[in-house]
């Protein structure tokens, strides 16, 4: 089998998994699979910049937010069906997502970390500033009426599961198609060195903006559908936490690499869910982790697979 | 590459048959979603009841005196022979004051430990971020949140607020008293968000129904750590301060406000919700000596103390002071915790009333909580009397307003049920279960 063909068996194998999941798995687990799935869409769209790229944001949840409250607040003042809805969140993400990448992209390094915080923070605060309608940081609550994707239900069980299922099998078969093409091994370049990716006569700015544009849309589409399945939009989203969570997933799972999000954002999700029935300190287990991780297995959990079993892992 | 074949490869057919096993023996066990039913509990099966708290984040100091009420709460009911004949028992899951993780905790109440009910969520966004998970897993959702998002009908059927009172009618309960004694040209200090925006709204129309006015409306953002600047916009008419800053800026705020203004100040109303689990003799809180609070059940031991308020201080290990019995520095969130102690009597008054047998009974619990009214000062409620409204899911309750007396809390006016009462804004019997 060429290697083009594991990595589409490996995809599809996994998206098959997930789908199998559904049927075998006790309900909790279900329904816990549907928020880990709608997280590693928002943990993907964190890796095109940082995994793949190599621009570290410490400032996403403001992209995460912007999806969210796209959706939210033109279900709740404009009235508008989920579809026009939720293209109207990811439309939000997109737009900030170009102002935030053309002004950022001035910095580099550790200022790029740091204006994208300060962006961030920004955002959390017009949230707050504006609560008579955003209700700040109670957030508002979308009523099941108002959730109904055409006439398909998606607060029922398997309505969540499936438009989850869904959203991330797209993400996930585009974003390694992305990553494999001839795009995503310019962003790779420009990550590993990009003073030689600009002499090779790549716009190297143009690049980063482009993946700045997706990564931030991506995180985007995540929020819109995060507040379309469980119902509640709040300013909790766009605080500095969104903006770490993500980063500790793909960290975890294994940056640059196309299964990293997925595998951060379930292992992440269970360490806590397991911990936190013993102690609550767990966050406190998260972060040593992270740091065991960090020390002896520096690419993740992908990146061990990708050592041990599956060197041509993308 | 080539892909191998063995001898011990399993056929087709056999991998057919293997599937269909395992998904008969799956559905039999209940683990398919689709088949997931509950299980008849027996008579002597306990009643789970999960508790979200906030043992971590923000909240971690209301959760921990919320779970040390509810802990009490729940020995007092089995003591007393559980609900319906059957021991009651608490799941706790930690929310970590996180809307996210909230809604997490009521779907692991509901598939993994098939609670009964949850109950007892604080902060507004936590029950806001899980109201729509409760109604979807159709499991009854009794918070103990003080917020007006239960009666301004933003939630659903499913959540109800039958022990503590909302910011709303607190407000309003306390706007006669203070045009009446404190004064009528009003100066607002509240945080930017949320909570501070509720006080905003509520106070000025109730002290214009007084024939008082806000004459300013000072919003500090969230992340202020220093407050002197913002004192300046103060005006000179002002008779009366109310201020609602929570948080651990608090002891700056009131520190730096006794700085600027001196010995000569106007009045100061408060809400007991900034110094929740903080002693008032705390150094640096000297300024706020005669001045006012409300209190939602007065933390200090009054001289009319009811045995019912005694009882109830002993039972959740508090001092005379608020504090606990085991450690002097460690103040309760008297204000605020008795909430869960009446939501808990609500709760097992209620399961008693349907004659609760498992969920399959849940609607039938709603109906009898929303069928309540007036309930009795009695050790089940020691606050005081409540009045429940079965179309807002909201109750109703006195209020307290205590004045700082050589460092001790002293209770100076009570409003009644009736002074916290405001026009319906939903009906929440009209929604389908």
């Amino acid at each position: 089998m060429t290697v083009a063909g594991k990595i589409n068996t490996l995809h599809f194998g996994i998206l098959l998994f997930l789908l199998a999941c559904f049927f075998i798995l006790p309900a909790y687990h279900v329904g816990a699979l549907s928020r880990i799935m709608v997280l590693a869409i928002y943990a993907i769209g964190l890796n095109i910049l940082f995994g793949y790229t190599g621009l570290l944001s410490l400032g996403h949840a403001m992209f995460f937010a912007a999806g969210m409250y796209g959706l939210g607040l033109s279900i709740k003042f404009l009235g508008v069906s989920v579809i026009p809805a939720f293209g109207i969140g990811i439309l939000s993400a997109a737009v900030l997502s170009v102002l935030v990448g053309l002004l950022a992209l001035r910095t580099v390094g550790v200022s790029f970390m740091i204006v994208t915080l300060m962006f961030a923070q920004t955002i959390y605060l017009v949230v707050l500033y504006f609560g008579e309608y955003t209700r700040g940081d109670e957030g508002f609550v979308l009523q099941q009426a108002e959730r109904m994707l055409l006439n398909f239900d998606v607060t029922t069980e398997a309505g969540r599961y499936f438009v989850a299922f869904g959203a991330f099998s797209i993400c996930l078969i585009s974003f390694a198609a992305l990553v494999q093409s001839s795009f995503g091994k310019r962003l790779v370049a420009i990550r590993e060195n990009e003073e030689r990716a600009r002499m090779l006569g790549y716009d190297v700015w143009r690049y980063k903006l482009l993946a700045v544009i997706i990564s931030g849309t991506v995180s985007g589409v995540a929020g819109a559908l995060y507040a379309l399945l469980f119902g509640y939009v709040g300013a909790t989203f766009a605080s500095v936490q969104y903006s770490i969570l993500p980063l500790l997933w793909v960290l975890l799972g294994g940056a640059g690499k196309t299964i990293g999000p997925l595998i951060g954002v379930a292992f992440m999700f269970y360490l806590i869910d397991a911990s936190s029935a013993y102690t609550s300190a767990y966050m406190l287990i998260a972060g040593l982790a992270l740091v065991i991780l960090t020390m002896f297995a520096p690419r993740g959990i992908a990146g061990i697979l990708q050592a041990k079993v599956w060197p041509w892992l993308p | 590459m080539t892909i191998k074949t063995t001898k011990n490869a399993v056929s087709r057919r056999k991998a057919l048959l293997g599937l269909g096993v395992g998904a008969g023996a799956l559905a039999t066990s209940g683990l398919m979603p689709g088949a997931m039913g509950f299980a008849q509990a027996q008579s002597s099966a306990p009643i789970k009841i999960g508790f979200q708290k906030h043992a971590t984040g923000i909240g971690a100091a209301y959760g921990r005196w919320y779970d040390a009420t509810t802990t009490a709460a729940i020995q007092r009911i089995n003591d007393s022979g559980g609900i319906n004949g059957r021991p009651v028992e608490i799941v706790t899951e930690d929310d970590g004051t996180d809307p996210s993780r909230g809604a997490e905790a009521l779907e692991k109440f509901e598939k993994l430990h098939s609670c009964d009910v949850a109950f007892g969520t604080l902060f507004s966004h936590v029950v806001i971020g899980s109201a729509p998970r409760a109604a979807e897993l159709k499991l009854p959702y009794f918070v103990v949140s003080e917020g007006h998002h239960v009666a301004s009908g933003m939630l659903n059927r499913y959540t109800l607020q039958p022990g503590i009172t909302d910011v709303k009618s607190q407000v309003v309960s306390m706007a006669p008293f203070i045009a009446n004694n404190l004064g009528k040209k009003v100066t607002m200090i509240f945080p930017d968000f949320a909570f501070g925006h509720d006080h905003r709204d509520f106070f000025t129309q109730a002290i214009e129904a007084q024939g008082g006015e806000v004459v300013a409306k000072i919003a500090i953002p969230p992340t202020e750590t220093s407050f002197t600047r913002y004192f300046p916009s103060i005006p000179r008419e002002t008779e009366v301060i109310y201020h609602v800053m929570v948080g651990p800026a608090v002891l700056t705020f009131v520190k730096e406000m006794g700085e600027f203004f001196g010995p000569s100040r106007p009045e100061l109303f408060g809400f007991i919700d900034s110094l929740e689990a903080v002693g008032i003799d705390s150094p640096g809180l000297e300024f706020l000596e005669s001045t006012y609070f409300w209190e939602g059940m007065p933390r200090h031991v009054q001289d009319n103390q009811s045995e019912a308020e005694k009882t109830y201080r002993a039972a959740v290990g508090c001092d005379d002071r608020g504090a606990s019995l085991d450690d002097p520095a460690d103040v309760s969130t008297y204000a605020h915790m008795f909430g869960c102690w009446e939501t808990l009597n609500v709760i097992k008054a209620g399961m008693e009333a349907a004659d609760y047998q498992g969920p399959q009974d849940r609607t039938k619990l709603i109906e009898a909580v929303e069928a309540m009214s007036d309930m009795p000062e009695s050790l089940d409620h020691p606050q005081g009397a409540k009045r429940f409204n079965g179309k807002t899911h909201q109750v109703f309750g006195q209020q307290f307003i205590s004045k700082v007396t050589e460092g001790k809390m002293v209770v100076e006016h009570v409003a009644t049920i009736e002074d916290g009462l405001y026009e319906d804004e939903v009906d929440y019997t009209t929604q389908s279960f």
